[in-house]
């Protein structure tokens, strides 16, 4: 018994760091801006939040510092591809470049160094139900935040006016120019969103996941976020059953490694990748749906004439 | 406001400028509505129409010039300013997001923060308070253009206007849901708002419009009252000299004639979720006859133009045949080589490659069928023979450029289309096959297409028109076919076809085809 919940406590962990990068890069996306940089966000949170974590002995300022970092490092995605029209694939992949250097640059003094862990939730009389009270009250913060922001962002797209007009930037923005929305400031406040989560994705790592530092700590679950959003459509729930499979499969695949199975372990360690793909192409088979979620104008530079 | 409710014009506009670069798109315009009346704005394309309506409903900044409002002086800064002061749009290139439902884009263009569904049941009143029923709940990805009009005009009303600006609002209707339009404007009229109404349509400018403002080439050529002139001298007024008229030789026993490009039960899927599929369609062009097929935008023709040019492969090579042989199955290069040459819609991008040289455009498209002539031994291009072609093309077409071989880019739309045609002609194809062979051309260049392809025709080629540009069917066609929803009708026989025949037929008036398939196979 207290396998099994240790194991679904783990698919927690392994998907939580997932779940909110993605989610923060599905609301950019939703706006037509393509942000390649997830990874470079992401490291740079990690760095960030827990270099701040060590230096005032503080988690929770740790966290704070993770958020404003990748929101920060976003702000440089935004000027290149929002004022400058820069080309979006290209600036993304150099910010993702950069955060991944940049980060090590900052981290040496860290590496090796022990970090605090944010702590568990703990409420008393709860917490210790057995079975699902370490399940829904004893796990990370960050835990709850993902859930939390994955409902707000379904709420805010779908149910407000300016989630609307959010998507509808997405869908066309030179009929949404032409209707006097102001197309670049809707971008900015995404691509700043988006990099707060990613940098909050990073914290994560550095803080509740392995809470050190390790150069390049961040292992492609920047690429895997991207990839999320496009296999789940650019739908919120999508994306939260995306990450929780690919965490599931793999921490599958790392107890099959461990009891020994006798399959080669590059085959296991692919299937996470495989079973995340072949889940949401099964359920995103429709494509007339597949195709009105899809923002149209992803990716394109938008320069207004005046 | 109410205060100048007398004597004041409602709009006054006093030497507006917009300069792009070096081209002064509009040039001290001065321009008066009144309240109440219906304004036409005519002008030919790249006479400065929309330039100047973008800045009257602030999507683009004038560089000098003053806009009064009731009188007064007023800066319209953004189309919200705009929509405050009491002007709405309807655009020409519709502004409407097709992944959203027609509420929701209604919803994005008021301001008031009010729920979709009061939206909803709000629009659908009003729709069809003016007798243009709307289902808000529907995508607009599905709708017709038609029907996505009457959601802007809807959307545009809503905001309770005092000024509307309607920008070429009949050119992707029907004839009848025109009638529909000019009702709806005629009531919009007795309510006392003003309509600035922009088209080259001088029949229908003519028809309904009180006063005109004539542009060319970014000035105020004159004023007048429409009802008092007749097409040819406002016609007169907007290009500034005579248009050649087209002449058409009617032709004898074209029954007998041979068929060269036969289409025999086209059938094709739709590509993606917005686009149309084709179903049953089959048509003869015989030689020396001129074939045109009407029919609002997107109800197919863009589908079927790529299944004839070869940019879509059938599945079954019979159901397009060229000069008697099977073509289905082959490129467009294999069917150029049976002697088609086709002219797509989009000029850039798919009739020209826009960043090289009108002689490198001639042999893109060109090098398999007159390899002789224009690649040498072991695949060397001879640049000279190509650059004489061009040249050659070029005098034929009267394209005007600023280079001897210009980039595809740097010519206007007209030039480059006229370019483009010639380089077909000049092949002397026995199947030609044009989309919209003269959309956005100025009327001088567009006679001059248009006889180009009647004399091809009449020289023993068969010549296959698509075009939403009626006038021009009616012009050029022996016989007019309508395509509605990826259906063709049969061709109507040009002394038997009438606006109001086709317009029908535009409508979707005929269902089915299949006695149409068993007559032509």
């Amino acid at each position: 018994m207290d396998i099994t919940i240790n194991i679904l406590l783990t698919i927690a962990t392994a998907a939580t760091p997932l779940l909110i990068a993605a989610i923060g890069e599905l609301v950019v996306e939703r706006s037509g801006v393509l942000n390649l940089g997830v990874e470079g966000m992401m490291i740079m949170g990690a760095v960030g939040g827990f270099g701040a974590s060590y230096l005032t002995g503080s988690p929770w300022i740790g966290l704070l510092a993770a958020i404003a970092m990748g929101a920060v490092f976003s702000l440089l995605f935004a000027v290149m591809t929002l004022s400058l029209a820069t080309n979006q694939v290209a600036t993304g992949l150099s910010l993702t470049l950069l955060g991944l250097g940049l980060s090590g640059m900052m981290g040496t003094s860290f590496v090796g160094q022990p970090g605090e862990r944010l702590p568990n939730l703990e409420i008393p009389g709860l917490t210790s139900i057995p079975v699902v009270g370490r399940l829904l009250f004893g796990q990370d913060p960050i835990f709850y935040i993902s859930i939390a922001l994955t409902a707000a962002v379904m709420w805010f797209l779908f149910k407000t006016r300016t989630g609307l007009t959010l998507r509808s930037i997405g869908d066309s923005h030179t009929s949404a120019h032409a209707l006097g929305i102001q197309v670049i400031r809707y971008r900015y406040l995404a691509v700043i969103f988006g990099g707060a989560c990613a940098g909050l994705a990073g914290g994560h790592l550095s803080l509740v996941y392995t809470p050190q530092w390790v150069e390049n700590m961040t292992a492609g679950r920047g690429w895997i976020a991207l990839a999320l959003v496009v296999f789940a459509s650019w739908r919120p729930w999508r994306v939260l059953a995306g990450a929780y499979i690919f965490g599931a499969v793999w921490i599958g695949q790392l107890h099959a490694q461990a009891f020994g199975i006798p399959v080669p372990s590059q085959f296991l360690s692919s299937l996470p990748y495989l079973a995340t793909v072949v889940v949401l192409v099964l359920i995103s088979r429709n494509k007339r749906l597949t195709m009105m979620n899809t923002p149209a104008s992803l990716g394109q530079p938008f320069v207004p004439d005046r | 406001m109410s205060a100048n409710q007398d004597g004041t014009n409602l709009l006054e506009v006093r030497g507006l400028t917009k300069i792009f670069g070096t081209l002064t798109a509009c040039d001290h315009i001065d321009l008066d509505i009144a309240r109440g009346e219906i304004h036409a704005l005519l002008g030919e394309n790249g006479a400065g129409k929309s330039t100047l309506v973008k800045m009257l409903f602030g999507s683009l900044e004038p560089n000098s010039g003053e806009i009064f409002w009731n009188g007064q002086a007023v800066r319209i800064s953004s189309p919200g300013a705009a929509k405050k002061l009491g002007i709405g749009m309807v655009f020409q290139h519709f502004s409407l997001f097709e992944a959203l439902t027609a509420a929701e884009n209604i919803a994005l263009s008021l301001d008031d923060g009010s729920p979709i569904s009061s939206i909803a049941a709000k629009a659908r009143a009003l729709s069809y308070s003016y007798g243009l029923p709307l289902d808000p709940e529907s995508l607009v990805g599905d709708l017709s253009v038609g029907e996505r009009q009457r959601i802007e005009i809807i959307r545009c009303l809503l905001q309770t206007p005092q000024l509307i600006i309607l920008d070429e609002p009949t050119s992707v209707l029907t004839p009848q849901e025109a009638d529909k339009l000019f009702e709806t404007l005629e009531r919009l009229r007795s309510e006392g708002k003003s309509i600035l109404y922009i088209s080259h349509r001088l029949e229908e400018v003519k028809r309904i419009c009180d006063r005109a403002t004539v542009l060319r080439h970014g000035k105020v050529v004159g004023h007048c009252n429409p009802r008092e002139e007749t097409a040819s001298s406002l016609a007169r007024m907007m290009v500034g000299n005579e248009v050649q008229a087209v002449v058409r030789a009617p032709v004898e026993g074209i029954d007998k004639a041979q068929p060269l490009l036969e289409i025999r039960n086209l059938t094709r899927k739709p590509a993606t979720p917005f686009s149309i599929p084709l179903k049953g369609i089959s048509l003869n062009v015989r030689a020396g006859e001129v074939i045109g097929i009407a029919g609002v935008a997107g109800n197919g023709q863009g589908e079927f133009f790529e299944s004839v040019s070869g940019e879509v492969l059938q599945q079954d090579a019979a159901s397009v045949r060229i000069r008697g042989k099977d073509a289905g199955g082959l490129t467009i290069t294999g069917r150029r080589l049976l002697g088609a040459a086709f002219v797509p819609e989009e000029r850039l991008g798919h009739g020209a490659a826009p960043r090289m040289k009108l002689s490198e455009n001639l042999l893109l498209s060109r090098h398999a069928t007159d390899g002789k002539a224009f690649v040498g031994a072991g695949g060397m291009v001879k640049s000279a023979a190509i650059y004489s072609a061009a040249q050659r093309i070029i005098v034929a077409m009267d394209v005007r450029k600023s280079a001897p071989d210009p980039e595809a880019a740097a010519l206007s739309g007209g030039n480059l289309q006229k370019f483009i045609v010639g380089r077909e002609l000049d092949r002397r194809p026995s199947v030609m096959v044009v989309n919209q062979p003269t959309w956005g051309v100025d009327a001088g260049a567009a006679a001059h297409i248009r006889q180009a392809l009647i004399e091809l025709s009449r020289s023993g080629s068969a010549v296959l028109v698509i075009s939403q540009d009626l006038d021009e069917l009616f012009e050029i066609s022996d016989a007019i076919a309508v395509m509605h929803n990826g259906e063709l009708s049969k061709p109507l026989p040009i002394a038997e076809a009438t606006f109001e025949k086709v317009g029908l037929l535009m409508g979707g008036a005929e269902p089915g085809h299949a006695e149409h398939t068993l007559e032509t196979a």
